[in-house]
């Protein structure tokens, strides 16, 4: 008790005191700062987890209102590609496989070069997780794939879903942005988000002629209006859009899908 | 049940001495958070609750706090402070924690924060101060509901993302003012606020800092 009450009762601005109390400090908040993030990792992780399946319910139009998100997820299928190759990688187990964790671990992913990053993403991982949905027949309905691309200010993360086909688009969304709300943070209005159901992605050539567009005819199945007050936010889409369908994204993939390959 | 002295505290930060309106600190943060009500009343509560537990911790310590180190020691327990309440939030309001991404971090540098430490709680006992973080939160809360119900009303249309004017691209009437929804139309709330406030209360009005001599004709 006596060791308390001498440092105490030591001269607040002595060398000693200074250190003790700077010291004491730090310990006593690093073990609360520590305390807290450790307690409440597993239901952040939890809601990070619930947040993605709720997008991608959403963007494949799966959601309903009285059912869990986790039953609801039951309908989809994650497997991994091999971006490269396009081939389903069936060693690698979906459920665990991290594409965001993966695409910044040196060992895991690609660096892009200048002229193949359209998207501005610098990296990207070897692999990536695709969602299949399939209806009552087991056949592929729907093909989800994540895109994530720069846009004005922050990397939009999202999904495209695909028919079956490979091309026809069957909803588009991000759940991760950090755009100007009111304007690039437009990327989430339904309204927008509407009008890239049943574009196509590919030309009759194979080409990627998806395009976002200032007052975009709205009959063309290439052509999606930009958003008004967000013409860098909609480049980003646009770019995102093309990467990823493109060669060194989900263009193999595609190809063999489009092609009658194995889904 | 609650003494002259600590209503004061408490109610003195609403009009009175608001810390935005009449200090002028925190403004950055009321620009930012304030689109919406929803993300405007979760910063609000935020802020509150790291102000009032700052404050009344810095205060238990304010006897042995070697004067040096002072700012850094207030520094290092808001942090702390702010870290834990994002991570709570992002734990149990995740979606609305995700509007407010940086914002919630960036209470560490809100002059609010800081400036009732320095000011207040360096000098007062434990439980004013902590009255003082709580009454200064609710002055913040206050005038950050206030612009949020402007900006979202006119921005949006909504009011807590109810839907209150219908919006033309929803085939309702009302054209939404693109203007509220960034960052320049709350400080022009903020402006004719505190231009209210003075009209309705003189006193805050500041002397000038210095006349402009009359001009005599030779």
């Amino acid at each position: 008790m006596s060791l308390i009450r001498d440092f105490l009762d030591m001269p607040n601005d002595s060398t000693q005191k200074t250190v003790i109390v700077a010291t004491l400090l730090c310990l006593v908040c690093s073990v609360l700062v520590s305390g807290a993030a450790v307690a409440l990792k597993p239901i952040q992780a939890q809601n990070k987890a619930l947040d993605k399946k709720k997008n991608i319910l959403q963007i494949a139009g799966l959601m309903q209102a009285d059912k869990t998100v986790d039953e609801l997820f039951s309908q989809v299928e994650a497997r991994v590609v091999e971006l490269e190759s396009g081939d389903y990688a069936k060693d690698i187990d979906p459920n665990t496989f991290d594409a965001r964790a993966a695409a910044v671990d040196p060992t895991q992913n690609v660096v892009l070069t200048r002229a193949q990053d359209i998207a501005s993403i610098k990296r990207r991982a070897k692999y990536a997780t695709v969602y299949l949905v399939r209806n009552a027949q087991q056949q592929v309905e729907k093909i989800i794939l994540p895109v994530s691309g720069y846009g004005l200010w922050s990397t939009l993360h999202g999904f495209m879903s695909l028919s079956s086909d490979a091309n026809t688009v069957t909803g588009f969304g991000f759940y991760e942005h950090a755009e100007t709300p009111g304007l690039g943070g437009e990327v989430d209005n339904p309204q927008w988000k509407a009008l890239w159901s049943g574009k196509q992605v590919f030309d009759e050539q194979g080409n990627i002629a998806l395009d976002v567009v200032k007052s975009a005819n709205p009959d063309s199945p290439y052509e999606v209006d930009a958003l008004s007050g967000a013409t860098l936010t909609s480049n980003g889409v646009k770019n995102l859009v093309h990467y990823w369908a493109g060669a060194h994204g989900f263009g193999p993939y595609l190809e063999k899908a489009r092609s009658g390959g194995e889904l | 049940m609650i003494n002259k002295a600590q209503r004061e505290v408490l109610v003195d930060p609403l009009v009175d001495n608001n810390p935005i309106t009449l200090q002028i600190l925190g403004i950055c943060s009321a620009l930012a958070v304030t689109s919406s009500l929803k993300t405007a009343l979760l910063m609000a509560i935020a802020l509150t609750t790291v102000l009032a537990f700052s404050n009344a911790s810095i205060s238990s310590i304010r006897n042995h706090v070697p004067s040096n180190i002072r700012i850094i020691v207030q520094m290092t327990i808001i942090a702390s402070l702010v870290i834990v309440v994002d991570q709570v939030l992002r734990a149990y309001a995740y979606d609305t924690a995700k509007q407010l991404s940086v914002f919630v971090g960036l209470i560490i540098t809100n002059c609010i924060v800081m400036g009732r430490a320095e000011a207040y709680a360096m000098k007062n006992g434990v439980g004013m101060s902590f009255l003082d973080g709580i009454g200064n939160g609710l002055g913040y809360s206050l005038l950050l509901i206030v612009v949020a119900f402007f900006r979202e009303l006119f921005g949006s249309g909504t009011l807590y993302g109810y839907e209150v004017m219908k919006l033309v691209k929803n085939g309702g009437w009302y054209e939404p003012n693109g203007l509220m929804l960034l960052p320049p139309s709350a400080f022009f709330i903020i402006g004719l606020l505190i231009w209210g406030i003075r009209v309705w209360k003189p006193a805050q009005v500041e002397q000038p800092d210095f006349k402009i001599h009359e001009q005599h004709g030779h």
